[in-house]
């Protein structure tokens, strides 16, 4: 009977959907790869011959490293103090009655759907204004704001499904804030927190409006990568570079989602059995 | 218990939270080695004074002696007190035996002592060879028990226990009490246990404190709570209760009587009875000392009633009879000695004649 019901019988239609979703998602982003080994300055069809050559090339350049070093201590920086600040802000929403809890989410959660390009140039404005400098330091402000949301997005379940009892027994067997923190809530959230580092150096690393507005002298890869846009002899090679980052980005995202979610359905996180 | 040999004085003490007053001047006294239970519904207060002792809520007035120690200023991670959570609280990233050995960090004690510990501890609550089991591996009753381990451990003065057994099933919760209070005997260590489940209270504890709306109504033992009750609350929570207005006669001899609704006059002991001539009392009795018969029993005090309805549950039957005087039915409780199918089967608005024991009564205040 109940393999029967239309909740449980395989939906035909629906497969097919999905399957074309898939497609109109991603082949797009596979010609990047797939021209990054094309033996040809332009992009079109049809393939001339297979290459490395754009890949040998992205050695010499040493532009192109200065500005991936840049993202990555950007990236760094913004995924530890977005997680930092995503752990504490977690954790007073969810152990702390305040006054006006559900406005501060809200704020908290404001930068994913205020678009970039008012950040930025608010930011930019901002900035110029008080006269700082754009620098990396500026470009790194931008990234926070955006990547705050995904942090506290990405710690909150953690923290929600966090008994407080568990660390009243750790204060109860003698340990003190410090040691009960680093004894049985850091533990605990730990794959919270690896997750959120990783969403949010994979958004930072990526991000191009808040760095098209506030980067100085220094710029980032995604603002490198738009600048070699004007040559077209230069095209191929940031195809290969798109390619490398857009490998390197799925496997960190997946990572994400799998420590994410590893041990939030299975493992028991103090929650009395009701 | 006098306030000098108490182990745990409890001063005075008041908790608001806002203006909700949880714990209202609130002073007990706990002996060493003692089996004591808070026992009340929920809201009355008595996790909230459990949590006082652990030092998780302040007291907002009042004091709380451990030992002779003032522990207003002392956090929970200094108090010598340990407590096994109503959740359990079992550390999910820790394996049984660091759970146990959780508390020991401090002792800075050799890796082979720890073990030996943990392996006495396990021993102790009979999970031995379950050290390396992980906490998502445990059943309920055997989570229970790592708590209690993991407290024991650290030989606390006191053990706090916040309804420990209230997750469990019925049958491992006897179980379970059975083994707690042996182990209670064996460790002799001090416990201060929480419950709302009164059978259990009266079963494990050595003096009971009932407790409802923040205050403390009455502390006793089991038999003294059950038997003499102080007040028609107390009375009516612990087990059931008959209740019934009566007047207080004096005339001057050794013998008192309260003239009752429904069961007479009833000769009381002058000294049992404080009140002055005419003043009005609640008559209290419990179902299981009535006794019931067809005709009149000789010789005790008896009032004939009606059969309105029974009800068989095995061990005992229950039956509620009318009384001329009185409007509610008196419950009756008989244990079915013999079979007693005959009884519970009989007719409705058969005539019976209820029969008890003068010294069976409890005379209580009017509310």
């Amino acid at each position: 009977m109940s393999a029967g019901t239309y909740i449980r019988r395989p939906n035909r239609a629906l497969q097919v959907y999905a399957v074309i979703f898939l497609i109109v998602l991603y082949v797009p982003v596979l010609f990047i790869p797939l021209f990054s080994f094309n033996d040809a300055v332009h992009v079109r069809f049809p393939l001339k011959g297979f290459t490395l050559q754009w890949y040998t090339e992205l050695w010499s350049r040493q532009a192109l490293w200065n500005s991936l070093w840049n993202s990555v201590r950007v990236g760094l920086v913004v995924s530890v103090l977005s997680t930092v600040l995503g752990v504490m802000a977690a954790r007073s929403i969810t152990r702390y009655r305040m006054r006006g809890k559900g406005p501060l989410v809200g704020f908290i959660m404001m930068p994913l759907v205020i678009p970039g390009i008012i950040f930025g140039v608010a930011l930019l404005v901002l900035l110029s204004r008080m006269g700082v400098p754009l620098s990396l330091y500026t470009v790194g402000l931008g990234h926070l704001i955006i990547c705050m949301p995904f942090a506290v997005a990405t710690l909150l379940p953690r923290f929600e499904g966090f008994d407080p009892a568990m660390e009243e027994a750790s204060a109860d067997l003698g340990e003190n804030g410090w040691w009960t923190f680093w004894r049985v809530t850091f533990p605990m959230v730990m794959p919270g927190i690896v997750a959120s580092l990783l969403l949010t150096f994979t958004i930072s690393f990526d991000e191009f409006i808040m760095a098209f507005f506030l980067t100085g002298t220094d710029p980032t890869l995604p603002m490198y990568i738009w600048g070699q846009l004007r040559f077209p002899k230069e095209f191929p090679s940031v195809l290969a570079m798109a390619s490398l980052i857009l490998f390197i980005s799925f496997v960190l995202v997946f990572i994400a989602q799998w420590v994410g979610r590893m041990g939030l359905d299975t493992e028991d996180l103090g929650v009395p059995d009701t | 218990m006098t306030t000098s040999d108490a182990f745990i004085s409890i001063r005075s003490v008041s908790k608001f939270f806002g203006g909700f007053r949880a714990i209202d001047d609130v002073s007990l006294d706990i002996g060493q080695g003692e089996f004591f239970s808070l026992l009340g519904a929920s809201g009355c207060g008595k996790t909230t004074l459990l949590r006082m002792l652990a030092g998780f809520e302040s007291t907002s007035s009042g004091e709380i002696f451990i030992d002779g120690q003032p522990m207003s200023e002392v956090p929970p991670h200094r108090r010598p007190v340990n407590m096994v959570f109503q959740s359990y609280a079992i550390f999910p990233h820790l394996n049984v035996q660091d759970n146990i050995a959780y508390g020991l960090r401090k002792q800075k004690l050799p890796v082979a002592r720890r073990l030996e510990m943990v392996e006495e501890m396990l021993d102790l609550i009979k999970l031995s060879g379950y050290g390396s089991r992980k906490a998502n591996e445990l059943s309920g009753g055997q989570r229970q028990r790592i708590a209690l381990a993991r407290a024991l451990i650290l030989r606390p003065k006191v053990l706090l226990l916040d309804e420990p057994l209230g997750a469990l099933d019925k049958q491992l919760r006897e179980q379970m009490q059975l083994e707690l209070r042996a182990l209670q005997r064996q460790v002799g260590i001090t416990f201060v246990f929480v419950t709302h489940d009164q059978e259990e209270a009266l079963t494990l504890s050595d003096r009971i404190a009932v407790m409802s709306g923040g205050r403390v109504l009455q502390v006793d033992t089991p038999a003294g709570l059950y038997e003499m009750p102080k007040t028609r609350e107390v009375a009516s929570f612990i087990g059931n209760m008959n209740f019934f207005r009566g007047t207080v006669r004096r005339n001057g001899s050794a013998m008192a009587a309260v003239e009752t609704e429904g069961l007479g006059t009833i000769p009381i002991p002058v000294e049992q009875i404080t009140k002055p001539d005419g003043a009005p009392v609640q008559v209290a009795l419990r179902p299981e000392k009535f006794a019931l018969s067809a005709t009149r029993p000789d010789g005790t005090l008896a009032v004939e009633g009606r059969l309105r309805t029974a009800a068989y549950l095995g061990e005992r039957s229950h039956f509620y009879v009318s009384i001329e005087g009185k409007a509610e039915p008196v419950a009756v409780s008989t244990p079915n000695i013999s079979r007693g199918l005959d009884r519970a089967d009989s007719q409705s608005g058969q005539a019976l004649w209820l029969s008890w024991s003068p010294d069976a009564i409890v005379i209580l205040d009017t509310d």
